[in-house]
């Protein structure tokens, strides 16, 4: 069963649609005991980092999460903000991430001649940074679809999976980390590509 | 990135319809059936208001949206007849994205201020409807373009991103339908009073439209309606769509 984590953040309906789409069974899981049993797990978020970082450690999930991810090492897809959170931290913020995959979430700094609408919205090309079963059923330059005003850095650029490009800041798309994967793209939203990862995840992981 | 191209549909007693100046509205097929039109040709993103809603005083046709948002894989926004928290957090658990208010901005400012802060920026979108009137001064109306709120559209722009919205759907009413070009004066303006994402709407005939409302009204993206559901000088009903080919050498 594949958990998408409520926390009250997210929207959980968009990534339920394309999961029923593929024909998979997913639950919303808003109990530890859902979190427990599932055998991949999607955390889903939009909005700002230390009110997703707060609803997560306030949702009594957070334990539970913690051991899935790191010692059952059940998959894990973080979504948008959702994939901020498996981070150290923010520059959104003050609270610590949760610290799964070595990586920061910082602020787009555009250089000194190049104005940048925060945020980024709208569909970016991606490039592949490494080889990947979740990326495996993607053709040539995949797109997706984006909205964020923070982005990740991977400290180890062994773990950057997708690397996109807003104005001339490149910044991680998506990182995969042992069984822990982030995107900061709605798969969920982008068409065949978002459908084609997500398949990726369900059928390879 | 390109700048998104975004079908704007117009909803009216469950059908899908097409306005002229927001008034002649002429029935252009089930709306299912078009989005998934849309769906198969991969569009940006898809913005759809419930014309009527606000005017009979009902909310979201939650039926016909759910039908909508579970065969569509790209960002949907829905408008029309929203006036609670409650609300909106149906159209997200169903799969919408992002709320576009109109009538509330002017008649419930602390409702669009309460949305911001519980679903954030990204999931709130402005809709500023504007029409031209005597000796040339711009007003911007809500209700279906029924009510006048005797704001320019600076003023409701600069208002609506005090509240926090995270984007502008900015429509010219006098341009509505005319498929004869977007106001780029009034894109230009609002576009460099605002830091927000301005979507160009009302007016778009042809693709070269959508280069001069970036090029010129520096919007961040552009809307149509006409353009995409009628062909040709008899406005016969066909869906289309330009391919992403198309759009990624227009805006290069």
């Amino acid at each position: 069963m594949i958990a998408i984590v409520n926390y009250g953040v997210g929207n959980l309906g968009s990534i339920q649609n394309m999961l029923k789409k593929l024909g998979a069974q997913s639950e919303i899981a808003s109990d530890v005991s859902a979190i427990e049993r599932a055998t991949k797990i999607i955390l889903p978020g939009v909005g700002a980092f230390d009110p997703g970082m707060t609803h997560l450690n306030q949702s009594g999930l957070r334990h539970a999460l913690d051991a899935a991810a790191l010692q059952r090492r059940v998959p894990v897809a973080g979504i948008c903000l959702g994939m901020q959170l498996m981070t150290e931290g923010s520059e959104e913020g003050t609270l610590p991430g949760l610290g799964w995959v070595p990586a920061k979430t910082i602020r787009f700094v555009p250089p000194a001649n190049e104005t940048m609408k925060i945020p980024h919205m709208g569909w970016s090309v991606v490039a592949k940074a490494k080889q990947s079963p979740v990326l495996e059923l993607l053709d040539d330059d995949p797109r997706f679809y984006f909205v964020h005003s923070y982005h990740v850095n991977c400290r180890n650029s062994e773990d950057a999976l997708l690397i996109a490009q807003y104005g001339s800041v490149s910044f991680d798309a998506a990182f995969e980390r042992e069984n822990i994967l982030g995107f900061q793209f709605h798969p969920e939203k982008s068409h065949q590509f978002g459908m084609k990862i997500l398949k990726a995840f369900l059928e390879r992981y | 990135m390109n700048h998104r191209v975004i079908p704007c549909l117009l909803l009216s007693n469950g059908g899908l319809v097409k306005t002229r100046k927001f008034k002649n509205s002429v029935y252009v097929g089930d709306p299912v059936n078009a989005i998934r039109i849309f769906n198969e040709k991969e569009v940006d993103e898809l913005v759809l208001l419930d014309i009527r809603a606000s005017l009979d005083r009902r909310g979201p046709n939650y039926d016909l949206l759910n039908e909508i948002a579970s065969e569509c894989f790209m960002p949907l926004a829905y408008g029309g007849g929203i006036t609670t928290i409650d609300q909106i957090r149906t159209l997200l658990r169903l799969g919408i994205e992002k709320v576009i208010l109109n009538t509330a901005l002017n008649r419930d400012p602390n409702f669009v201020r309460d949305a911001v802060a519980t679903f954030g920026s990204q999931a709130i979108t402005a809709s500023i409807d504007v029409r031209r009137k005597l000796f040339g001064r711009q007003e911007v109306m809500t209700l279906a373009g029924t009510e006048g709120t005797g704001l320019s559209p600076v003023e409701a722009a600069s208002k609506a991103e005090e509240l926090g919205v995270g984007e502008i759907l900015l429509t010219s009413i006098d341009a509505e339908g005319s498929m004869d070009g977007y106001d780029i004066d009034l894109l230009a303006k609002i576009s460099q009073c605002v830091n927000v994402p301005v979507i160009a709407s009302g007016g778009a005939g042809k693709l070269d439209d959508f280069r001069t409302a970036v090029r010129e009204g520096h919007v961040s993206a552009v809307s149509a309606g006409s353009m995409f559901v009628f062909y040709g000088p008899h406005r016969a009903v066909l869906i289309t769509y330009p391919k992403y080919r198309e759009i990624c050498e227009l805006f290069k």
